[in-house]
């Protein structure tokens, strides 16, 4: 670039884009300015006086974070004059802090305790009584220790910026000036916990973690969320095979420090008391613990026997395995059980998006382009209930470069606070009320269009016309509702398609179908609840289960093989927008095995295991990236934690659509499918109650 | 209309006084529209009608006028910082948030001479080509709200504000705002967060209001006093109201005498005044003919002058920065040799601790531990090496603060401490004595203040 601004630092000469600030400038020099209230992408504050550096021609020490570099500038940050400012800085913030470090949760990770080792003094010299103000409880999740907080406002900042919440602000002034919940004594709000992972001291505290552990007593695990389809990486802390804790703070993946409060907290469900740790089986009438090889060969016997017979069998698949679980199972249904009845709960129209894009492979958004493009239309979905990282993502887009955002939704949602336009449209409308917004969307240089379940079939292929008539580049985010429904499709768990959308070119049932078959001999559900609610009409159907919880399906069931949850195997998963990133173990639970395993250990038992391969994560991965279109994805991108996105299909998808079939379950943020039953933090926030 | 409403002042002015932003201050219901209008009101705002912005801003330029909420800053360049041709609109703000400790002189120009302020607003918005003002006004001075809506609804009536004022195709609103009592909101950018309804905590800087002030957009925001003098460069001419004062300092000014003086009040005296007349001929002298000790020159953000500082000194801004002093708001606090300068050292970062907003560390944090240890100091608890850390710990805070209120602690408790650091050491073993309870701006000693209200 030419217009690049020269100005050195500490005596070394750099460049810069004109309108860097010192801090950032210096940062990518690798010089350290400390800082507490500046924080990436947040506003500017000003605020705690940390980063005063040097410039000349300036009498005053100047603060690095609101300060832009300009040519010819001189900055210093090694002077005595900033040493000693630094140092003052910091007397005065600890004359009433508590130093309670002994017990405070941040004790080892604390912002303040590394500014004081490397910049303060060694002694204090404040011999007064200190302010103090006694703890709070702002929600089952959030807790606040006054006499701790530094007041950097990153808190009220995240809430309010980040998350679009706003629920914190501050009250008081001068020395008792303090951060307060918006509901006065308690919090009504997102719950994210992002207030508490981004606060540099030991002030708000989650009620998840605290007084739990010292940090350095956990390994960290980076995996990713099983709840929503987003498919967030989070860092679980891990101590005595127990997980602790679940941030971000390292902000890798796709989601950067970005979690929402089933991701930080909700995975709880792990070890929740109702856990299977056992299989069962039914034994007049009972269901009772049995040993795995009992179970198996049960299973294995039945599953040969109808097999020789010919009789019928039925298998549903899940939205949260992994796509080597799916994959196999599928492999298992079609090549051992020959049958094709292989279905999963749908919940969104992605083989219309890939049928009506003809294989554009250009066309599918990723996490990150919601961050970048000029203009987002959200159609049909409340993105930050259903799904908070497009939401945040879309929202920094709007923060950081402006961004226009449309929204056409049946009620009000959170976008419409930032949208050029929020329109509301009839139930069923979207697409006519979308064609009002044209005008304005010619104007748009590119757009991405982000839509729910109603869009589907007929619509989605008017959506991508109507897309394509705009004459702009144009991407499309098809909302799903799981973390790995979008894998689940991919795979081929529906009976007119294998994996990667290819036909299946035979005849199957459907989930609904399959319950209604009064002929159906064998049911193997691996993962999820179709018998919540509804029942099954074959009534002498050997039912086998894997899953975590005796759900209403399992209790049907003549089998119960206890599943491990995400959080305790290996694998990958697909995100909402195609994104493969890779699930790592954090925790054993006793007696539990990944789905893969025991669909492995299934086709051992019947003998058919050579036919099927090796149940690893890592080779079935393997035949996946060799196999199946589009996942031949970098392995080292995977391995390192990395997001890479799947281009499934490559022409017209070869098979009916379906959309009678899709039907998103809609989870808020404090609900997440059977799984989000056993969560205790999702039914202990107020917020969570109060939503049906 | 208005309640019949007897005039301030019932005495002469001081023959050393210059009468003009106080004419009207004599007259019976001077805050009515008619006794504005009979003495003069509105005159200059007819005659800046005739003239061009360029033409406006030029007087000013001329009339070495300087703000006179404290900083001093050149009121005409500041009129011609905003972006004029801005396509955004454009606002005028007046500071009336008076609450530098030892000033007074804004509550009299609104409560004896509203329209006075209104007409400098108007005629600063036809400079700037703004279409509303706000006037932010200072929660304690609530009932001031009240006689200013009520000057604000005659100028309407008679259309000097609302659309097409005078016929001439202009268009002026004029609000009042109250704050809620907080002194930080006098500072210009807290202010304009309050206005805005926000937490009155100040903005980065740059930009300054007069790029991105109310509302994101142009501002004008200066003093009541500022405003109110703009009319009389209209009617005399700048050069005129510049001859007033002194070199780069031009006009009158109000200056609010408090303290140890036999005449406390406030009187209109000229730029570059002596001090040494302001005190014993002005002021009336030091009761009990006492000798002076300490002598504030512009409310309690200024260093602190010793007697013998105050010889030769004239009242101007350049003067008073030549002794290491600000001009400030014109609040002259006038100390005796029976202050207890420790208490008034105490005094002040009461204030100042009370009054901060909390919004950045050192001050926050500052404010409250000085606020401590003068404490301590003036309960006989001060330990010698403290006396020195006092300043030190004032001068963690100088200079690094989010905002001037940081400065004007410490500036004071530096000057204190420094030039009287032998009081500091007499206090060390001395036996504890009665703190006071917060009260009227400064502490004094035994015998109980002779001068002040009288
Ligand atoms: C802490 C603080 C308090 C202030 N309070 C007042 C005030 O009460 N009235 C005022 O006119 N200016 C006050 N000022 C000065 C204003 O920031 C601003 O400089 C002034 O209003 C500009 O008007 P002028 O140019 O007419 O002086 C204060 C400044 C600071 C830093
Ligand atoms: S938990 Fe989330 S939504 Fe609630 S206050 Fe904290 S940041 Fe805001
Ligand atoms: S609670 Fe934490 S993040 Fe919030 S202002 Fe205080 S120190 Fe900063
Ligand atoms: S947004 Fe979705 S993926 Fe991310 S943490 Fe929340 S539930 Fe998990
Ligand atoms: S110096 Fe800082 S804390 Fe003090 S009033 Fe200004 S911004 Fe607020
Ligand atoms: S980081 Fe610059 S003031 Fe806080």
């Amino acid at each position: 670039m030419a217009n690049l601004v020269k100005f050195t630092i500490d005596g070394r000469e750099l460049e810069a884009a004109p309108g860097t600030l010192v801090i950032d400038a210096a940062k990518r020099a690798g010089i350290e300015i400390p800082a507490f209230c500046y924080y990436e992408g947040l506003s500017l504050q000003g605020a705690c006086r940390m980063c005063m550096v040097e410039v000349e021609r300036m009498p005053k020490l100047q603060t690095a974070c609101t300060l832009p570099v300009a040519e010819g500038m001189v900055v210093r940050t090694d002077t005595p004059q900033v040493a000693q400012a630094r140092k003052g800085t910091l007397e005065f913030l600890l004359t009433n802090h508590p130093l309670d470090c002994p017990v405070c949760d941040k004790g080892g990770e604390c912002e303040l305790q590394d500014m004081v080792f490397r910049y303060g003094a060694g002694e204090s010299r404040f011999t007064e009584i200190k302010h103090h103000v006694d703890e709070k409880q702002w929600s089952p999740v959030v807790y606040f220790d006054a006499p701790r907080c530094i007041l950097c406002y990153r808190c009220v900042r995240v809430c309010d910026e980040g998350m679009g919440v706003g629920a914190l602000g501050v009250v008081n002034r001068g020395v008792v000036a303090e951060i307060a919940p918006n509901h006065g004594d308690h919090l009504e709000c997102d719950e994210c916990g992002m207030c508490i992972d981004i606060c540099p001291v030991g002030a708000l505290t989650s009620g998840a973690y605290r007084y739990k552990t010292r940090p350095w007593e956990m390994e960290h695990v980076g995996t990713i969320c099983t709840h929503c389809s987003n498919g967030c990486r989070t860092t679980l802390g891990v101590r005595n095979n127990q997980i602790i804790r679940g941030n971000n703070r390292d902000s890798s993946g796709i989601n950067g420090e970005f979690l929402c409060i089933k991701g930080r907290y909700a995975f709880d469900f792990y070890d929740h008391p109702d856990r299977l740790q056992a299989p069962l089986m039914k034994v007049n009438g009972k269901l009772e613990p049995v040993s795995w090889s009992q179970a198996l060969a049960a299973v294995a016997r039945k599953f040969s026997d109808v097999k020789a017979r010919g009789g019928n069998f039925g298998v549903i698949g899940s939205n949260r395995t992994t796509n080597e679980e799916n994959f196999y199972l599928q492999k298992f249904a079609r090549q051992v059980l020959g049958t094709n009845n292989l279905d999963h709960r749908r919940s969104g129209d992605i083989v219309s998006l890939l049928d009506a894009l003809h294989g554009q492979q250009t066309a599918l958004a990723t996490t990150a382009d919601l961050y970048q493009a000029k203009a987002v239309v959200v159609i049909s979905a409340d993105l930050a209930l259903e799904h908070p990282l497009l939401s945040w993502q879309i929202r920094a887009n709007w923060r950081h470069h402006a961004a226009h955002v449309y929204v056409v939704t049946t009620e009000p949602v959170r976008e419409d606070k930032y949208s050029v336009n929020a329109a509301r449209c009839a139930p069923g409308q979207e697409l006519e009320t979308l064609q009002a917004l044209r005008p304005q969307l010619v104007d748009e240089p590119e757009l991405i269009f982000v839509f729910g379940d109603t869009i589907k079939g007929e619509k989605v292929r008017k959506l991508v016309e109507f897309g394509a008539s705009l004459g702009k580049p144009v991407k499309y985010v098809c909302l799903v509702d799981y973390a790995n429904s979008r894998g689940a499709m991919d795979m081929g768990l529906t009976p007119e398609l294998l994996p990667g959308y290819r036909a299946s070119g035979m005849p199957g049932l459907t989930i609904a179908e399959m319950l209604a078959a009064e002929d159906l001999d064998v049911l193997w559900v691996v993962g999820a609840n179709p018998l919540a609610g509804a029942s099954l009409a074959a009534r002498g159907a050997f039912v086998v289960v894997q899953d975590l919880f005796l759900t209403e399906t399992a209790q049907a069931a003549d089998v119960v093989f206890p599943a491990c949850s995400a959080y305790e195997k290996n694998g990958t998963v697909t995100n909402v927008t195609g994104e493969v990133q890779r699930l790592k173990r954090a925790v054993q639970a006793m007696g539990t095995k990944p789905d893969l395993e025991i669909i492995g250990l299934l086709a051992r038992e019947m003998g058919e295991a050579a036919q099927l391969g090796p149940w690893s994560a890592d080779k079935v991965f393997a035949e996946i990236r060799a196999t199946v279109p589009g996942y031949n994805v970098p392995l080292p991108v995977i391995l390192t934690g990395g997001a890479a996105q799947t281009s499934p299909v490559n022409g017209r998808v070869e098979a009916p659509a379906r959309p009678e079939l899709i039907r998103s379950a809609r989870n808020g943020l404090f609900s997440s499918g059977t799984l989000g039953r056993y969560s205790n933090v999702l039914h202990s926030v107020l917020e969570g109650r109060r939503q049906p | 209309m208005f309640a019949s409403h007897p005039p301030l002042f019932s005495n002469p002015p001081h023959p050393r006084e210059v009468i003009m932003l106080s004419k009207r201050f004599r007259l019976p219901n001077s805050a009515s529209i008619d006794t504005f209008l009979a003495h003069g009101g509105y005159r200059s705002f007819r005659k800046a009608l005739e003239m061009t912005a360029d033409e406006i801003i030029a007087e000013v330029k001329t009339s070495n006028l300087r703000g006179r909420g404290g900083a001093g800053f050149p009121t005409g360049l500041k009129m011609g910082f905003v972006p004029r041709n801005s396509p955004k609109p454009k606002y005028i703000v007046v500071n009336a948030d008076e609450s530098e400790p030892g000033t007074c002189k804004d509550r009299l120009l609104m409560e004896y001479d509203p329209h006075s302020l209104l007409e400098g607003m108007l005629i600063a918005a036809r400079a700037i080509d703004a279409k509303k003002g706000y006037i932010y006004i200072r929660g304690e001075y609530r009932y001031l709200i009240h006689i200013l809506d009520r000057a604000i609804e005659e100028a309407y009536r008679h259309g000097y504000l609302g659309r097409n004022i005078l016929g001439t195709g202009m268009d002026f609103d004029a609000y009042t705002h109250s704050g809620a009592g907080a002194y930080e909101c006098g500072e210009e950018s807290a202010l304009l967060e309050s206005l805005e309804g926000k937490r009155g905590v100040p903005r980065i800087k740059p930009p300054f209001p007069a790029q991105v002030g109310a509302f994101q957009c142009p501002t004008m925001l200066s003093n009541v006093e500022t405003f109110c003098s703009i009319p009389y460069i209209v009617e005399m001419g700048g050069k005129a109201y510049a001859d007033l004062g002194v070199e780069k300092a031009g006009g009158t000014k109000l200056t609010c005498l408090t303290g140890h003086l036999n005449k406390p009040g406030v009187y209109e005296l000229p730029l570059g005044f002596p001090v040494d007349q302001l005190i014993h001929d002005v002021g009336g002298g030091i009761p009990g003919g006492r000798k002076l000790k300490a002598f504030i020159p512009g409310g309690s953000s200024c260093p602190v002058l010793t007697a013998k500082e105050c010889e030769g000194l004239t009242m101007d801004y350049d003067a008073m920065a030549k002794r290491g002093t600000m001009l400030g708001s014109g609040g002259v606090v006038v100390m005796d040799e029976s202050t207890d300068m420790v208490k008034v050292a105490l005094r002040i970062m009461r204030f100042y601790q009370h009054e901060s907003c909390g919004w950045c560390i050192p001050c926050r944090e500052g404010t409250t531990w000085l606020r401590k240890m003068l404490q301590r100091f003036d309960e006989g608890l001060g330990r010698r090496h403290e006396i020195a850390m006092i300043g030190e710990l004032a001068k963690n805070m100088l200079g690094r603060t989010f905002c001037a209120l940081g400065d004007a602690a410490a500036l004071p408790t530096i000057s204190i401490v420094e030039k009287f650091y032998d009081e500091f050491e007499r206090k060390l073993n001395a036996v504890s004595a009665p703190v006071p309870a917060p009260g009227p701006f400064p502490v004094l000693n035994d015998p109980p203040p002779l001068g002040v209200g009288r």
